[in-house]
């Protein structure tokens, strides 16, 4: 590191020790980026699983091909960073991960590894890489796929049991403009809930059977990994509680103002992206705020812009354009909530 | 009563907000009783062992000195006496190798190899009748200093102005830094004149309240200090507090434990609290009651690489090398060597300077403990805001000194920083933040004195 290392001359016992120079601390904590970086990824496998679980093939070939548009991408075009390879980090991968869950189980592979591409080249190497970047990448990635194919990333469906089975739309050409090959659509919970105001059973929310994004329907699982992720202090813990709270109490507020009007607040936080949204990608610590205070505002921000977007937007999901916007804001949140610092009134 | 609620069951520890749980490592000499090192040849004492003026020499090469005789008086106020380890001649006056670095001007005295070393000094007068002026000459000329590490004059600090109130008088047994176990030892093996001292200063100060802070992890020495002091009948209240770092530094402890901060660029006798090392009183003990001026210290010599971690009582000016040897000598693993604790002690790249005032341990570390991590480009993950117990910002102190921006570091309130390396402990990134603020906080003081 800074060190300087100096060959150690003198009538010691002991012949010529190597005596490092180097200013103090010399103790060091056991969590290290790459370990962050890992444990999100090994904790992103059984949600990954739970998703082969649903929707079969389909689930891993998205996923596999996101993850080989975003190394590729940074294996290329990266730095090459303490540990040599840029991949070893494994901010790629979570990435990759990351990203292959936000996208519906019928997605075209070819989409999907643009969206890494981009992901990654747009989202994070832009900006300087690893640390630098103001947007979650994964999410720059699927801003990207939601504006250049609308109607490809709005086409979901069901889960339906087959394993093995691929989805014709999987393997879709690149730009293709014929009908989509046997797709079933259907709504998923949120887009039933805005459109038609049909509640969807919490259990189904829970246990994942339901149409959606490859990660998004078991809920069960994410607050799992999100409680492990917390007790080994991965994330920060303010994130998510603000976010579900925030989100907690304004639904509550108007369910009860109106239970035939407006879904209730366990549905709000089980459906959709939400959970997935704030454990991973809202606290991506890169793109949310440094100090506690400026972690509360951010998380606040998001929640109310969900239940803003959902409730009273044109869209019936809004965790992605909620976190992109309150990324927007870190610097901003950064720059004005500081700390008061200790001895000053 | 401290660190317990009104029924006086043991409630929630005191301490304060942030800090981190570095690996103590307090077992490797915890226990071992504190030993005597033995006499050897040559002491190299340097003139400067405290902050201040340097003291100025009154002895000549070649004269005789005694064990305890004065070598080197006060050079002003903020300087303390130089006294001999040990009975032997004067060799030389010059400069020799100093533990901060630099070659700085020093007595070296030989010791008298037929001399048994007893120390045979005049009865001082009881504390009791001097009057205060007294009190703090007589501990200048004792030659005692703050020997928690900075070294700080001890009668300069103990000399409250007029204007100002003593509500707390606060010993620190903290000794929050891993490692270390030197004060732990003093107060277990010394609480009679921990107590004794305590009481000599309370005599001067007439502090509201008398406490002890010691981190829970030392329950033992809560016990003997609680024990002494009913002994002595001179009750003083021990406060345990929770196990966390930098829980020993002053501002620290005042917050945790009268739930107050001291103002930034105020001393803690400006909200009314005097903070003292245990080591410091019995010292202050030792001289007035056995005549034995600040000649020798408590050490601990431990970490992985050290043969035989131990707790020494050696004479000031003693080669570390020699301390070293008597601990058994390092192992071939060793890749570090620091004086003081491994979060903010300082290297050293030889073992040819000597033990002085404000040496509290030597400490030699292998790779296994060291775990340089590979650095990365900072992730804003805010876990160094989250450690650093004044609500810094270290992670923007870093990125502004790295870029050589010292005003904007001074915007950010760098000089407030005290250096405990909390941040760079945390950072998963392994950027070395408090060495960046180190670098910075410098420059900005540069530039102000020009």
């Amino acid at each position: 590191m800074w060190g300087v290392t100096i060959r150690y001359f003198s009538k010691s016992m002991v012949e010529k020790p190597k005596i490092t120079i180097s200013s103090s601390p010399f103790l060091h904590d056991q969590i290290t980026t790459p370990k962050i970086m890992w444990e999100l990824v090994y904790t992103l496998i059984p949600v990954l699983l739970a998703a082969v679980y649903y929707f079969g093939l389909s689930a891993l070939l998205v996923s596999a091909a996101t993850i080989a548009g975003c190394l590729v991408t940074e294996y290329y075009l990266g730095k090459r960073g303490p540990l040599g390879n840029p991949l070893r980090d494994g901010s790629a991968l979570a990435t990759g991960l990351l990203l292959a869950l936000t996208l519906p189980p019928g997605f075209p592979l070819w989409m999907a590894f643009l969206g890494g591409v981009v992901s990654i080249g747009m989202g994070k190497l832009i900006w300087g890489g690893l640390g630098q970047n103001v947007f979650n990448p994964a999410l720059v990635g699927r801003a990207f796929l939601q504006a250049a194919f609308p109607t490809a990333i709005t086409t979901w469906e069901p889960p339906d049991g087959r394993y093995l089975g691929l989805r014709g739309t999987n393997l879709a050409p690149p730009f293709y403009h014929g009908e989509p090959v046997d797709a079933l659509s259907t709504a998923t919970p949120l887009s039933e809930m805005k459109f038609s105001h049909a509640p969807t059973a919490l259990n189904d929310l829970l246990f994942g059977n339901i149409s959606g994004s490859l990660g998004e329907t078991c809920a069960f699982l994410l607050i799992l990994a999100g409680v492990y992720l917390i007790a080994r202090r991965i994330i920060n813990w303010r994130i998510p509680v603000a976010i579900l709270g925030t989100v907690a109490v304004l639904s509550g507020l108007l369910y009860w103002l109106n239970p035939g009007l407006y879904p209730s607040p366990g549905f709000m936080i089980l459906a959709g992206g939400l959970l997935l949204g704030s454990v991973y990608m809202a606290t991506d610590p890169v793109s949310s705020p440094l100090s506690p205070k400026g972690i509360w505002i951010f998380g606040i921000g998001i929640g109310l812009l969900v239940v803003l977007i959902r409730i009273w937007g044109g869209l019936p999901e809004g965790v992605m354009y909620a976190i992109l916007l309150m990324n927007a804001a870190t610097p901003l949140i950064n720059r004005f909530v500081r700390p008061r610092v200790y001895g000053y009134s | 009563m401290i660190g317990t609620t009104a029924n006086g069951l043991k409630d929630k520890l005191l301490t304060f907000r942030h800090g981190i749980h570095p690996e103590e490592y307090k077992e490797l000499s915890s226990c071992r009783r504190i030993e005597r090192m033995p006499f050897v040849e040559d002491y190299t004492l340097p003139l400067l062992q405290h902050i201040g003026a340097p003291s100025r020499p009154v002895v000549h090469k070649g004269q005789r000195v005694r064990k305890g005789e004065l070598i080197a008086e006060p050079g002003s106020y903020v300087s303390v006496a130089l006294h001999s380890p040990v009975d032997g001649t004067v060799t030389d006056v010059g400069l020799y190798g100093h533990p901060n670095g630099q070659m700085l001007p020093a007595i070296r005295i030989k010791a008298d190899p037929f001399s048994t070393q007893q120390l045979n000094r005049p009865a001082q007068r009881p504390p009791e009748e001097l009057t205060k002026e007294e009190f703090i000459q007589a501990i200048q000329q004792a030659g005692i200093v703050g020997l928690g590490g900075a070294a700080f004059p001890a009668h300069v600090k103990f000399n409250i102005s007029e204007d100002k109130h003593c509500r707390y008088l606060m010993l620190n047994g903290c000794e929050c830094e891993p490692f270390l176990t030197c004060d732990h030892r003093v107060m277990l093996e010394y609480a009679g004149e921990l107590i004794d001292g305590t009481r000599i200063l309370q005599h001067f100060i007439q502090a509201d309240k008398v406490c002890i802070a010691i981190e829970a992890n030392k329950p033992d020495a809560v016990v003997a200090l609680r024990e002494a002091s009913a002994r002595l009948g001179f009750p003083v209240e021990v406060a345990p507090l929770k196990v966390k770092y930098p829980q020993g530094a002053e501002k620290m402890m005042i917050s945790a434990i009268l739930g107050e901060e001291v103002p930034a660029g105020k001393l803690p006798i400006d909200v009314g609290v005097l903070v003292s090392n245990v080591g410091t009183i019995v010292a202050l003990s030792q001289y007035f009651r056995q005549s034995q001026p600040l000649i020798e210290r408590v050490i601990t010599v431990t970490g992985t690489a050290v043969a035989r971690p131990a707790n020494v009582l050696v004479p000031l000016g003693t080669p570390m090398r020699d301390l070293v040897e008597f601990c058994g000598g390092v192992t071939g693993e060793a890749t570090r060597i620091l004086l003081g604790g491994p979060m903010m002690g300082i290297v050293q790249k030889t073992l040819d300077t000597p033990v002085v005032k404000g040496t509290s341990g030597i400490l030699v570390l292998t790779e296994r403990e060291v775990q340089d991590i590979d650095t990365f480009s900072c992730i804003r993950c805010g876990r160094c805001l989250e450690a650093c117990p004044l609500f810094l910002n270290p992670a923007r102190l870093g990125l502004l000194a790295r870029k050589g921006l010292w005003d904007d570091m001074e915007d950010n309130n760098a000089l407030d920083c005290f250096e405990c390396g909390s941040c760079s402990y945390v950072c998963p990134s392994g950027i070395p933040l408090v060495q960046s603020i180190k670098v910075g906080k410098a420059m900005i003081r540069e530039r102000k004195s020009k």
